[in-house]
Formats: C-alpha cells, sequence, structure tokens
C-alpha cells in the first residue's frame, strides 16, 4: 500500500514538471514585451530596461527558465504584471471561493446524479427512465455557460427569487445558482453512468442469489447492487475535477464570482503573464492531487483492487 | 467487450455489419439525422437563410430593427444592431462546423501517429509519449486552450483550431495506443513481420485499419466537445471575433440584454450549440455500440 502510493506520487512528479515546462514554453514564445505591457505606452527606454531586468527578462532563456523553477520550488509564482499582487497571494485569497463553488456543486451532481441514476435503472424503461435520461443528455450536452444565463434568467430576472449575480458576503443565497450551474453536467454524467453500472451489476447471479432468497428488493439494491456499481462512479467523480475547473472559468466569469476561474479570464484579458501561468499551474496541480487521492481510494472502496 | 477476431478488410462484412446494427439504434440514427441537417445547413447558409446575417436591417421610416422581438418577419427576433439571429445562427452552423473538423484533423495527424508509435514500439517510447499524454490531460481543456489563444495577439480562427487540436490529440493517442498494443501481438502482424515487411508498413498497411473504429468513435464524440470549447472561447472573447456569427460570441453579446427582458439574443444560439452536440453525442455514442468498442471516458 505504500510503495503504491509512493510510486504514484513518484509518478506525479515528472508528470508536474511537464506541466510547469509547457506552461513556461508557452509564455516564453509570446510576441510582445512584458515590460510594455506593464507599463502600457508611457514607459521610457531606460525604465523599460529596468522593469526587463526586474523580471529577468534580459536572461538568456535557459537560466529564465532555471530561475523560474527555483522560485517554484520555493513556491514563488511571481509578480502579477497588472496588480503588483503575488501571484500566490492572489491564488490563496480566491481559492476559498472556487473550492466553495466546486465543493457544493460536486455534492449536488453526485446526490443528484447517484440517486437518479438508481431509480432509473430500477425502474428501466420506465417515465421516470426516459425523462431522466433525456435531461441528463441534455445535461451534457448544453454549454455550461448558457446553461448559467437560463437559469440567471428564470430565477433572478423572472421570479426574482435571487438577487443576481456577485458573492454578495458569502451568503448561500448567491451560491444557489453557480452551484446549479456547474453541477448541471457532472449530474449528468454521473447519472448516466450510475445508471449502466447498477443495470449490469443488477443482471449479475449474486444478485439473483440475494433476490431467490428471499430478500427485501430494497436491501438487494441498496445494500448488494449499489455498492459495486459505485466503484466506477467514483473514478468519475475524480476525473470530473478536471472538468469542474474548466466549468469554473465559465461559471465564475457569469456569475461574477471571485474564484479562481475569473482570476485566469481577468489575466488572460489583461494579458497578465505570471498570473496566468499561476492560475494554470495551480489548476493543473490540484487536477494531479485529486487523481492521486481517487487512484488511493480504490483499495478502500474496492476489496478486490490489490496494491502491488 | 467481445474481441474482433478477424481482421478487417477494408470495406469487409464488419463495416456492412456494423452498419446494419447502427441502423436498428433508433437514438443513433437520430443523431444521424440531426448530424446531417446540421451539415446542409452550413452548407446551404446562403440559400436557405432569410436575410444576410451581418447586415443590419432597416424596416420602416429608415430605421433599423432594433433587438425586435420574435416574429413572422423574424423567427428568433434582431439583435442590437438590426441583424436576423436567425440567419445568424443558420451562418455560425459553418463556424462551429469549421473549427470542429479542422480541430478534429488537427487532433488525428498529432494524435494517431504518436500514439500508434506508442502502442507499436512501447518501452522507453511508450514511456515518453504516455507521459506527454499525461500532461496534457493535466490541463483543464478550456483554460489550456484559452493560454494558447492569447498568446497570439489577435485569434484568427486557424490560431483557435490548431490551439483545440494541441489538447485534444491526446484521446485520439490514448485510443490508438490501446488499439496497438492489443493488435501488435496477432498472429496476422506477427505473419507481417515474419515476412520481413518494414515497420511503418505494419503499422499503416497492417494494423492502423484494424484499430480505426474506436478512432472514429472517438473523433466523432470529439466534435461535441470541441463545438463546446469554441462556443466558450468564443463566448469569454477569445474565439470568434464580431462581427463572425458565431453561436458563443452571440451568447455573449445578448447576455446584457437578457435582464432586460430582450432574452431571444441569448437563448437561441444556446439552442443551437445543444442541437449539434447533442446530434454528435447520439452519432457517436450509435458508432460505439455498432462498432461495439469500449471506451474510457
Amino acid at each position: 500500500m505504500f510503495t503504491y502510493f509512493l510510486r504514484k506520487l513518484l509518478y506525479t512528479i515528472p508528470v508536474l514538471w511537464g506541466v510547469v515546462t509547457v506552461v513556461f514554453i508557452l509564455m516564453a514564445v509570446v510576441p510582445g514585451d512584458p515590460a510594455r505591457i506593464m507599463m502600457g505606452q508611457r514607459g521610457d527606454p531606460a525604465t523599460l530596461a529596468r522593469i526587463r531586468a526586474d523580471l529577468g527578462l534580459d536572461l538568456p532563456l535557459h537560466r529564465q527558465y532555471t530561475k523560474f523553477l527555483g522560485e517554484l520550488l520555493r513556491g514563488d509564482l511571481g509578480t502579477s504584471y497588472r496588480s503588483n499582487e503575488k501571484v500566490s497571494v492572489a491564488l490563496s485569497v480566491r481559492f476559498g471561493a472556487t473550492l466553495r463553488l466546486a465543493f457544493w456543486a460536486m455534492v449536488l451532481a453526485s446526490v443528484l446524479g447517484v440517486t437518479a441514476g438508481i431509480v432509473s435503472a430500477v425502474k428501466q424503461y420506465s417515465v421516470f427512465d426516459y425523462s431522466a435520461m433525456f435531461l441528463a443528455i441534455s445535461g451534457v450536452s448544453a454549454p455550461v455557460f448558457w446553461v448559467g444565463l437560463l437559469l440567471l434568467l428564470a430565477f433572478a430576472y423572472n421570479l426574482h427569487w435571487i438577487p443576481g449575480v456577485g458573492y454578495g458576503d458569502g451568503q448561500a443565497i448567491y451560491l444557489i445558482l453557480p452551484v446549479l450551474t456547474l453541477g448541471v453536467r457532472p449530474a449528468a454524467l454521473i447519472a448516466r453512468l450510475t445508471r449502466s453500472c447498477m443495470l449490469e451489476v443488477l443482471s449479475q447471479d449474486y444478485i439473483r442469489t440475494a433476490r431467490a432468497k428471499g430478500l427485501a428488493e430494497k436491501i438487494v439494491v441498496i445494500k448488494h447492487a449499489l455498492k459495486n456499481a459505485l466503484i466506477p462512479v467514483v473514478t468519475i467523480i475524480g476525473t470530473q475535477v478536471a472538468e469542474l475547473l474548466s466549468g469554473a472559468v465559465l461559471t465564475e466569469t457569469i456569475f461574477a464570482w471571485p474564484g479562481i476561474g475569473r482570476l485566469a479570464v481577468e489575466a488572460l484579458v489583461a494579458r497578465d503573464f505570471p498570473m496566468i501561468r499561476g492560475t494554470v499551474i495551480f489548476m493543473a496541480l490540484i487536477f494531479l492531487v485529486t487523481n492521486l487521492v481517487v487512484d488511493l481510494s480504490y483499495g478502500f472502496i474496492d476489496p478486490r483492487v490489490r496494491f502491488e | 467487450m467481445t474481441e474482433r477476431t478477424t481482421p478487417a478488410a477494408s470495406g469487409g462484412s464488419l463495416w456492412f455489419e456494423a452498419w446494419l446494427r447502427f441502423r436498428r439504434n433508433r437514438l443513433a440514427m437520430i443523431g444521424l439525422v440531426m448530424v446531417i441537417t446540421v451539415i446542409l445547413v452550413a452548407v446551404l447558409a446562403t440559400w436557405i437563410s432569410p436575410y444576410d446575417p451581418l447586415k443590419q436591417l432597416i424596416w420602416t421610416e429608415g430605421k433599423a430593427v432594433r433587438l425586435a422581438s420574435p416574429s413572422a418577419k423574424h423567427w428568433f427576433g434582431t439583435d442590437l444592431y438590426g441583424r436576423d439571429i436567425l440567419s445568424r445562427i443558420i451562418f455560425g452552423a459553418r463556424i462551429s462546423l469549421q473549427i470542429g473538423i479542422f480541430a478534429t484533423l488537427v487532433s488525428l495527424v498529432i494524435g494517431i501517429p504518436l500514439g500508434a508509435l506508442a502502442g507499436y514500439v512501447g518501452k522507453w517510447v511508450d514511456d515518453l509519449i504516455s507521459w506527454l499524454v499525461n500532461v496534457v490531460f493535466a490541463f483543464p481543456f478550456l483554460l489550456f486552450v484559452l493560454a494558447v489563444v492569447a498568446v497570439f495577439k489577435d485569434p484568427s480562427l486557424v490560431v483557435v483550431y490548431i490551439a483545440i487540436g494541441m489538447v485534444n490529440w491526446v484521446s485520439i493517442a490514448r485510443v490508438v495506443r490501446a488499439q496497438f498494443i492489443s493488435l501488435r501481438e496477432r498472429e496476422f502482424v506477427e505473419a507481417a513481420r515474419a515476412l520481413g515487411m518494414p515497420s511503418w508498413r505494419i503499422i499503416f498497411v497492417h494494423i492502423l485499419p484494424n484499430a480505426l473504429a474506436p478512432v472514429i468513435v472517438q473523433a466523432t464524440l470529439g466534435m461535441g466537445s470541441i463545438i463546446m470549447i469554441e462556443a466558450g472561447l468564443a463566448f469569454l472573447g477569445f474565439g470568434a471575433q464580431p462581427p463572425t456569427p458565431s453561436w458563443g460570441l452571440m451568447i455573449s453579446e445578448g447576455q446584457k440584454y437578457l435582464g432586460q427582458g430582450q432574452w431571444w439574443w441569448a437563448i437561441f444560439p444556446g439552442l443551437a450549440i445543444m442541437y449539434t452536440v447533442l446530434a454528435f453525442n447520439f452519432l457517436g455514442d450509435g458508432l460505439r455500440d455498432a462498432l461495439d468498442v469500449r471506451l474510457k471516458r
């Protein structure tokens, strides 16, 4: 178990290094002078040269790279061109809002998706099954930002149940629409997967045995079938994290939600490269860590998995 | 998964059998029809669209028709500039399909050779390519494409589909690699090797045609996500630029008017995106069942 964990962890390191390097290359080939971007039209040549030296841009590329890696190892992601804020500070300030949004979206998606999936499988080909699966496939096919706008149109502009966009002072009411928006897609995917896994499990012999020995259907479904059906579902919850982060970029933009997704878009609009670099690396890191955790959790959920 | 035991001769009965299975699948056929309608709309846009998508229309008394609600004259209403929204949606199909097709081509051009190499050669080549695939997978799709596009100062559509292809190839490469790993030990490959055929010939002539089914499925399903990503890019202002009739861009332009009662500008293009993505998802699922392939993700 421990060696398995160690091996997974060790494999994550070269991937992370690759991520960091790809981002560095991407930002290094950017046309245009960052010093110019910082100063706009105002900068005189001397100031521009000083800024370049401050940023280390006068160094040859390989020196810039080693400097970048060194700073990264110390947790230093550089300074925003736009606000002069430390990128790491900006990320830690904004991450809370994204985490709150993503966490509740995932809770909603899991509860809704698993429930709908079970009921659909147990009552296969019923009206509920057809409508749930129709909703699910629509949910997978609708663009996140459009779903968000629909919800805004219905609940904020027409019904006035929700005050509108923004973070408020963190009141739960502002959380509802962004969570729904972000949760739709994973909920739909989880519902479809739960349904198909449940159907597969329900057709197996041990379920027939359980039924044959006279167990109540409820116990067969919940105690015997669900446990095995949920294993692939847990996997998809893990892989959904990446999609959730992409979705957060759009959801946070629509709802003026002060998370890292919106931070990334603001940085992209302003061509604030250290901030872009920081948000991309940070999101990739979250993805890698989550997948590590998901990999490890298999052993706890599914005793058939052996760690070698 | 039922393994295919006979290597498919091109155009052989295997594809015909798949077509028979496909035809029996109602959702798959619906998907096929939906995809065909989108293609027809895109191809015939010039003839079927009621107005010029870029023209700012003049109605009576020389007054521009701004933000007119849906009516018999303008089924989906008009936007702030008096442009007919239905006509813009019809022409938008061209943008979405164009990006979808070219980004998919870029993905195939990168993904097939790399996946084939990784699967066929194995060893350190596989390690290296798999590492690259995992690196690209670690990025959130949309954000990475955004970062690539942002590198260029004025993003043209070419930049957009190259950027999307640079990310999307990994899912193709994964599928191809898995196919090659399972096929490279088969007898027909061994026979080809024993006959002294060069590796490139074995890869392209003998293994690749047998590995195509899952690639087709993956590429079809990928069309849906590419169209979605393009819409997201345009929505954020990094894809198609005004006055291009791109669906994502239209939603972004229309969202300001959503709260003022002019909902049609942002809502109808979203339906078009949903219809198209749904079409490719149905078609892809149908192809997967018909060709009997199992994919991760």
